[in-house]
């Protein structure tokens, strides 16, 4: 059903490009991705943003937050 | 439902069996509960718009939110060196609706004109550092004047020798109860609510369960670069209307909002973060969404934080966001009494929208202010409007206290 999307293979196949085209990251080389804006998990302040969006959309989830439930929310 | 909590709960102690080993009795060494950090999250959050759905698809949304979150985490290490965190969260939401308050527009307040949401959480992760490994138990509780939730949840989180990619799986399972309170109009002696009869404030509650899975794949492709997939699998079964939402149909008659009493939902996401030059950093994320419903979403997020110092960001971001609505909406006075599911919620509707904003965040190593006890300040701001008259401010800060 989602494979049916036209975008959604070019995402997937961008994706897995990506994982296989990682270089070995020593811990000493780490300085920039160790940088606090650099977390990939949302933020505190970015979480209550998720929680208004998940009540004013119909979509929610995949984002490290709120799937459904929980929340009189969507 | 017993037997999901149980399922998920036994996921947890069959993880937590792979941490059995002896103790270290050579290297042993005591540690002390600790406080890693605290923070303090506190809200404002305003909107308005002419699409309620409490008054059909039509009328005022106006709405005032006052959200502050208080979290606590604790961590120590025990005999066999696995290190325990503990995160407890505690939320106060305080709201006042316009559109809620025609539920019942004769009296001065009905149940949902202002209200107050108390949400409490303990999350418990157990780390084996040496084998990259994790596992963690979650318990919420959440409820306000017409909903209550209890929640539980398993994860587990695996790491690479290197350090480079980390998969992690999460189980979860809300049991939710609505409180049934229907437009004042509707209201009979067996529905509750009706003024003058014994059952007035004897509401009904209905169930609304959702059941989760979600997995999450990070890795570092080199370093400036990181990037992360998640995955989530949601059911959702019960009364997934909400009772106050009044569907006008094409022949002035009047209900209620009636939608499936299951759905299943699927969002896959990318997250991807570059350290552009020294100061510039990238924060990109992707989400497609569908559902049984009909609903499909996407979403694309950027993120662009400025180092102006090494202790000082500002972050300008911007989010468009794109639904096609679900098979069963219809505006006011569109549907049909023959249509099997109804709902007017522009919620659910096709639209557009756009929420874009600036944060700033500091984090000086002698703390902010010079109180090395506050370790950042971060304030944000956004701006929501939608193409269906939608509009909203939202403003976050968070304090961060070690």
């Amino acid at each position: 059903m989602i494979l049916k999307n036209s975008r959604t293979p070019i995402v997937i196949i961008a994706t897995i490009i990506a994982f296989y085209s990682c270089a070995p990251v020593r811990e000493y080389q780490k300085s920039r991705l160790n940088d606090g804006e650099m977390e990939l998990s949302s933020r505190q302040v970015q979480k209550t943003e998720q929680n208004f969006q998940s009540y004013r959309e119909g979509a929610s989830g995949a984002n490290g937050g709120k799937t459904g439930g929980g929340c009189g929310c969507n | 439902m017993k037997k999901i909590c149980l399922v998920v709960v036994g996921i947890y102690i069959h993880l937590f069996a792979a941490f059995s080993q002896t103790p270290d009795s050579v290297n042993y060494k005591t540690r002390k509960l600790k406080i890693d950090e605290i923070n303090f999250v506190s809200s404002y959050y305003h909107q308005d718009g002419n699409n309620s759905a409490v008054t059909g698809g039509i009328g005022i949304e106006s709405l005032h939110d006052y959200a502050n979150i208080l979290e606590v985490k604790l961590s120590k290490y025990d005999k066999y060196k696995y290190k325990h965190e503990w995160d407890a969260n505690i939320g106060i939401d305080y709201y006042t609706s316009a559109s809620s308050d025609n539920i019942d527009p004769n009296t001065v307040s009905s149940p949902s004109h202002e209200d107050v949401r108390f949400y409490p959480s303990l999350t418990h992760t157990i780390t084996n550092e040496k084998k990259g490994l994790s596992v963690g138990l979650t318990g919420s509780y959440s409820i306000e004047s017409d909903y209550q939730s209890r929640g539980i949840a398993a994860n587990f989180s695996t790491t690479s020798h290197d350090k480079s990619r980390e998969f992690s799986a999460k189980a979860q399972a809300y049991l939710d109860e609505v409180r049934i309170i229907l437009p004042v109009e509707l209201r009979t002696a067996t529905t509750g609510g009706l003024y003058g009869a014994p059952n007035e404030h004897d509401y009904p509650w209905l169930h609304r369960n959702s059941y989760s899975s979600s997995f999450t794949l990070s890795q570092i492709v080199n370093q400036r670069f990181q990037m992360m997939v998640l995955f989530d699998l949601v059911y959702q079964e019960g009364f997934l209307s909400l009772p106050f939402h009044r569907i006008y149909f094409k022949d002035n008659s009047e209900t209620t909002e009636h939608l499936p009493s299951t759905r299943f939902k699927i969002p896959i996401g990318v997250r991807a973060n570059y350290f552009l030059g020294d100061q510039f950093i990238i924060r990109a994320y992707y989400r497609y969404y569908q559902d049984d419903w009909g609903l499909v979403a996407h979403t694309a997020d950027i993120e662009t934080p400025i180092k102006i110092t090494p202790f000082f960001s500002i972050s300008p971001f911007y989010r468009f966001y794109t639904q096609k609505g679900i098979r069963y909406f219809a505006p006011y006075r569109e549907h049909l009494e023959s249509d099997e599911y109804y709902s007017s919620n522009y919620d659910l509707s096709s639209f557009n929208s756009h929420f874009f904003g600036v944060g700033f965040r500091t984090m000086p190593p002698k703390g902010v202010l010079g109180i090395p006890q506050i370790t950042m300040f971060e304030l944000r701001y956004g701006h929501y409007i939608t193409t269906n008259t939608l509009y909203a401010d939202v403003i976050t800060l968070n304090v961060r206290f070690k």
